[in-house]
């Protein structure tokens, strides 16, 4: 840690791990609901404990999201932050409004919630994913706001790095279309297709800016190799994802309303959509193979490798699988979406949230060289774990929508089982998907359980990498 | 990456690809919305009563449960169509349908999927069956592909 304001990324830090182990407790409580229907009813219905899953996701994601920011923009600029005070108070008006935003899920009926909220003077609540009451979004947009003005200033000070420009402006894209959040006309229709402003194109747009710089900036750091290379990947990553990904929103366009040609352009440019998180993977193990230096944490260098292969996997590959129209015709809103959208998060944004706090904390914690060899070793064992657990959660759920859309979706009216009856003939898969959740609490534990080993990793470790030995 | 291509190669192509990505994309969305959307959405059906519906279906989070066109949660059946499947395409049938399945619930079937008693008036279920009836008749691609949604 060059500057001393980089120490605000921590609160950050901790609490998006906290808001993680939330988002997991209810992941389960859910995956038990699909198959216990009743389970924790009244109390906790399914609706709102997947409120509860995907808000907390979204909200720890976002904190992850500023955590790096804050440790990796004083760095890049070399320079302290514009005003740590500011990073600070936003830090606890972010986490009180969140806290208290979810809790209102838990123990306000959601009716009444809306009532409270004053919903009626701007009706913004009960879309997927945009749950939150209208005061909750207007202040998500005044933290936002306030964190990008901290640190744009800060940036704006120091010397002007791609890592930096690009994260910013992922960061300012993601502020703009949460605008469109705002937006919700009366026409269903209309409101569907601006919805997927703010959703496609924060997971397939701009969050790929702000993923893509984290991941140079880990490279940079861990494999030495000369900035210039990897600044000229980023660019060519980051301009194949808005080059497919924007467009590529026409793939949520086939099924809500509007026109045809949406069922071409949509298929095309999303069948693209895989090529930058294959770049990614090449750009990861390339930098890694060229590197001038073993840097001692090589837990971070796991997560760096794996958020590139499971993002390919889960977002490329699991997304290729049912974006072609004809396909998801036949698949659309089934278990294979709940397949893809699992493995696409854990794998693009969780994981680069993880690899940065596996780089950073070690170092904020006076570490750095990275955390003890032992502390290491049960991180990985929580990498392993998570990650095959979350295999395995896409490959039931993908199981469980392929048989869904055999028994529900593929025979003509009369002959097709009901959504129900199909339910009930696929519980098995829901039954091991429960089964592999519960491990990836397990690999949760042991991941956290990491951060109480003492000790750190010494300088020694370092031997040198293959490339300055040539030389 | 070869050495003949540089950095500053990489870096245009991000900002033209983008900027002509971005600018196609706002005209693609303003053909939709202008010229292509009021033929498919049969907006002219659109009355207060569907749009308070709308309001019933969003106050309630019904979305955190069913889908609607394919969006949504996956814990209960599709219900773009449920006026199709449940109400057979007449507006009344439907509407004794919707009253009938919104006092019985929950059915407190041990085990089974519980949906919650929303204790709406009966203007409201009218409301919402109004919206569902004409969330049904969108032209969405004859999207799904059978009554079982």
């Amino acid at each position: 840690m060059k500057y001393e304001s980089q120490r605000v990324a921590m609160p950050y830090f901790i609490f998006a791990l906290v808001l993680f182990v939330g988002q997991i407790v209810f992941g389960l409580v859910l995956g038990l609901q699909y198959v216990v229907g009743d389970f924790l009813f009244p109390e906790i219905p399914f609706n709102v404990a997947r409120m509860v899953h995907t808000n907390l996701l979204i909200v720890w994601l976002l904190f992850g999201f500023m955590g790096a920011t804050y440790y990796m923009v004083p760095e890049e600029a070399q320079t302290e932050l514009h005003s740590p005070l500011l990073a600070w108070i936003l830090f606890w008006v972010f986490a009180v409004a969140g806290t208290l935003t979810i809790l209102g899920y838990l123990f306000v009926d959601y009716a009444t919630l809306a009532d409270v909220t004053m919903n009626k003077l701007l009706p913004t609540m009960g879309r997927e994913f945009l749950e939150q009451p209208t005061i909750t979004k207007i202040g998500i947009a005044l933290v936002v706001v306030g964190f990008l003005y901290n640190i744009m200033m800060t940036a704006l000070k120091g010397r002007k790095t791609v890592v930096n420009i690009v994260l910013i402006t992922g960061l300012i894209g993601l502020a703009v279309l949460w605008m469109f959040a705002f937006y919700n006309p009366g026409n269903l229709t209309t409101d569907k297709y601006f919805w997927w402003f703010v959703v496609h194109l924060w997971v397939e747009g701009v969050w790929e800016l702000i993923m893509g710089a984290i991941l140079a900036y880990v490279l940079i750091k861990l494999t030495g190799v000369d900035r210039e290379v990897i600044e000229k990947w980023l660019y060519v990553i980051i301009a194949m994802a808005l080059i497919t990904g924007i467009i590529g929103t026409g793939h949520h366009f086939f099924w809500i309303g509007p026109p045809e040609y949406w069922l071409w352009l949509g298929s095309v440019f999303s069948a693209l959509e895989p090529l930058p998180f294959f770049m990614m993977v090449i750009f990861a193990f390339n930098m890694i193979n060229r590197r001038r230096r073993n840097h001692p944490n090589k837990a971070a260098l796991l997560w760096a490798m794996g958020t590139a292969v499971m993002a390919f996997l889960g977002a490329g590959v699991w997304g290729f699988l049912h974006t072609l129209a004809p396909v998801n015709y036949y698949t659309h809103g089934s278990q294979i979406t709940a397949a893809h959208g699992h493995m696409a998060f854990y794998g693009a944004y969780v994981m680069i949230v993880l690899t940065i706090i596996s780089y950073a904390v070690p170092i904020l914690r006076g570490r750095p060289y990275g955390n003890s060899n032992t502390a290491q070793i049960v991180e990985m064992w929580g990498f392993w774990l998570m990650t095959v657990s979350m295999v395995f959660i896409t490959l039931f759920l993908t199981a469980a929508g392929v048989l869904q859309v055999w028994l529900q979706r593929i025979p003509d009216s009369g002959d097709a089982l009901s959504f129900m009856a199909t339910q009930d003939n696929i519980a098995l898969f829901y039954w091991m998907r429960f089964v592999a959740g519960a491990f990836f609490m397990a690999g949760l534990v042991v991941y956290l359980g990491s951060f109480f080993i003492k000790g750190q990793a010494s300088p020694a470790e370092e031997v040198r990498g293959p490339a300055t030995q040539e030389a | 990456m070869a050495e003949r291509f540089t950095k500053s190669m990489a870096r245009n192509i991000y900002l033209g690809g983008s900027a002509f990505f971005i600018l196609l994309f706002l005209a693609l969305t303003l053909d939709t919305q202008v010229r292509a959307m009021p033929e498919r959405d049969n907006r002219d059906q659109l009355t207060d009563q569907v749009v308070r519906g709308k309001h019933v279906w969003e106050n309630n989070n019904c979305v955190g449960c069913h889908s609607l066109m394919g969006e949504g949660a996956y814990f209960a059946p599709e219900l773009a169509n449920v006026f199709d499947r449940r109400g057979g395409g007449n507006s009344e049938v439907f509407k004794a349908y919707m009253n009938a399945w919104m006092t019985a619930m929950p059915t407190n079937v041990p085990g089974r999927r519980q949906m919650p008693q929303f204790n709406l008036t009966e203007q409201e279920i009218e409301d919402l069956s109004a919206f569902l009836e004409w969330t049904s008749k969108i032209d969405d691609n004859d999207w799904p592909p059978n009554i079982e949604g």
